[in-house]
């Protein structure tokens, strides 16, 4: 018996890559399941900062496709400096925030190529869908993606295959064309047919916007990292905090990061060294976390900043605890008006 | 009473970067072999068992204690 051929899925555990490995499977395709851990997930930055108080735990989806189609799933680390460069500096631009998506994509399928060789797998695929996105899943910038990602045809896209120009896979007669999809747009209706098919019942509801890339509210903290503190300087510290909290630029070189529950305090708290760190005292409320070089009254108007979003039950006046390292200061400040709040929140 | 060969400390490591130790700490042991992992994130209740179920290798067991976790995985393959 010849032995199956193997492919690479990059599988997010959405229903498109989900459907996409199933398609393959049926074909008898061996598959192993790659997905990337890059920091800018916001499921995982849900999973990792919210209290555990909740009604539904939040999953690994990748993980729990891979359980459920029983096939391997290898996760890789690319967060890091050379992740970052795709964001600082992306050859292909920017989407309608700081998505860099053109980008990524090649820097991922790079990646998902070399590991293709790595384990001697013939080909690889995704769960993309013509024209589902407006950026990287447009047929233009696909053949830019597969060019600069050099992946020789290697790429096949079972959803939308038939729309597309046949691929080494394809060509060779490790799948067979005619049982791939004509998928394009938009519209869910035709995978949530084949996951009917395919008896897939259990998978995150399609929603999209699972990178925080594409979130306009940390793209204007990312554009305010690079005014003031310089995209060169951006580390993946600085990126986890930039998802988390409420963002103030009280001056130039001063920046307050403050959590909005339970969970996002506790999160901070692993940041705290090296940075001022104020919590009211006696009451409950939020922790704030201060980046560069405040003075005594920087300090008073955050502290005032602080008891304001400690709610209801913290009076004007209320005691604060600043702590740098082994320095703690309480203060009892006075209350920050909401057009100053305002004016420096990012 | 279960044997490790191997512990694993993933304390203060948040998921799923304890998963992708977990997963580079399995291929140091023989199949047959028992991992121990540790770890404080909770997250680890869901990734672990789905890890494992993916990648063919048994949860043998999960204690938990005061907010920690020890996980007991055998490498099956």
């Amino acid at each position: 018996m010849s032995k199956p051929v193997k492919a690479v899925g990059l599988l997010s555990g959405g229903l498109d890559s989900t459907i996409a490995a199933a398609m393959l499977m049926r074909q008898g395709i061996e598959i192993q399941g790659l997905t990337f851990y890059t920091g800018f997930c916001v499921v995982e930055h849900n999973r990792r900062s919210k209290t555990r108080k909740r009604k539904k735990p939040v999953r690994n989806e990748a993980l729990q496709a891979g359980a459920r189609l029983d096939l391997p799933v290898e996760m890789i680390d690319i967060s890091g400096p050379d992740y970052l460069k795709v964001l600082t500096d992306p050859k292909y631009g920017y989407g309608k925030t700081v998505n860099p998506c053109i980008d990524c994509r090649i820097f991922m399928f790079r990646r998902a190529r070399q590991y293709m060789d790595e384990i001697g797998a013939q080909f690889m695929f995704t769960g993309e869908v013509l024209g589902q996105r407006p950026m990287s899943q447009r047929r233009q910038p696909m053949n830019v993606i597969d060019r600069d990602a050099e992946l020789d045809g290697l790429l096949l896209r079972p959803l939308s295959a038939k729309r597309l120009p046949p691929t080494v896979a394809e060509e060779k007669g490790w799948v067979d064309r005619e049982k791939l999809g004509d998928i394009q747009g938009r519209s869910r209706q035709k995978q949530m047919e084949l996951a009917e098919e395919y008896g897939i019942e259990d998978y995150p509801s399609p929603a999209g916007g699972c990178c925080y890339l594409t979130d306009a509210n940390f793209g204007r903290r990312i554009l305010d990292f690079f005014e003031y503190e310089g995209k060169e300087n951006l580390t993946m510290d600085d990126v986890m905090l930039l998802k988390i909290g409420r963002h103030f630029r009280v001056k130039p070189d001063v920046k307050v990061v403050m959590g909005r529950e339970e969970g996002e305090n506790k999160f901070l708290e692993r940041y705290a060294p090296g940075r001022w760190r104020l919590e009211t005292k006696d009451v409950t409320g939020p922790t704030t976390l201060v980046e560069g070089h405040p003075t005594d009254d920087d300090l008073r108007q955050i502290a005032g900043m602080t008891v304001r979003y400690a709610g209801s039950k913290a009076d004007p006046g209320t005691p604060v605890a600043c702590r740098y390292e082994e320095t703690e200061r309480i203060l009892e400040p006075a209350p920050v008006e909401e057009a100053v709040v305002e004016e420096w929140r990012i | 009473m279960i044997q490790p060969v191997l512990t694993l400390d993933t304390y203060g490591l948040l998921c799923p970067v304890p998963i992708m130790k977990t997963a580079a700490a399995i291929k140091e042991i023989s199949a047959g072999e028992v991992l121990e992992v540790l770890a404080d994130d909770p997250q680890i209740l869901e990734d672990m068992p789905a890890w494992c179920a993916s990648n063919g290798h048994a949860l043998l067991d999960t204690i938990e204690e005061d907010e920690e976790f020890r996980l007991y995985v055998r490498r099956v393959k």
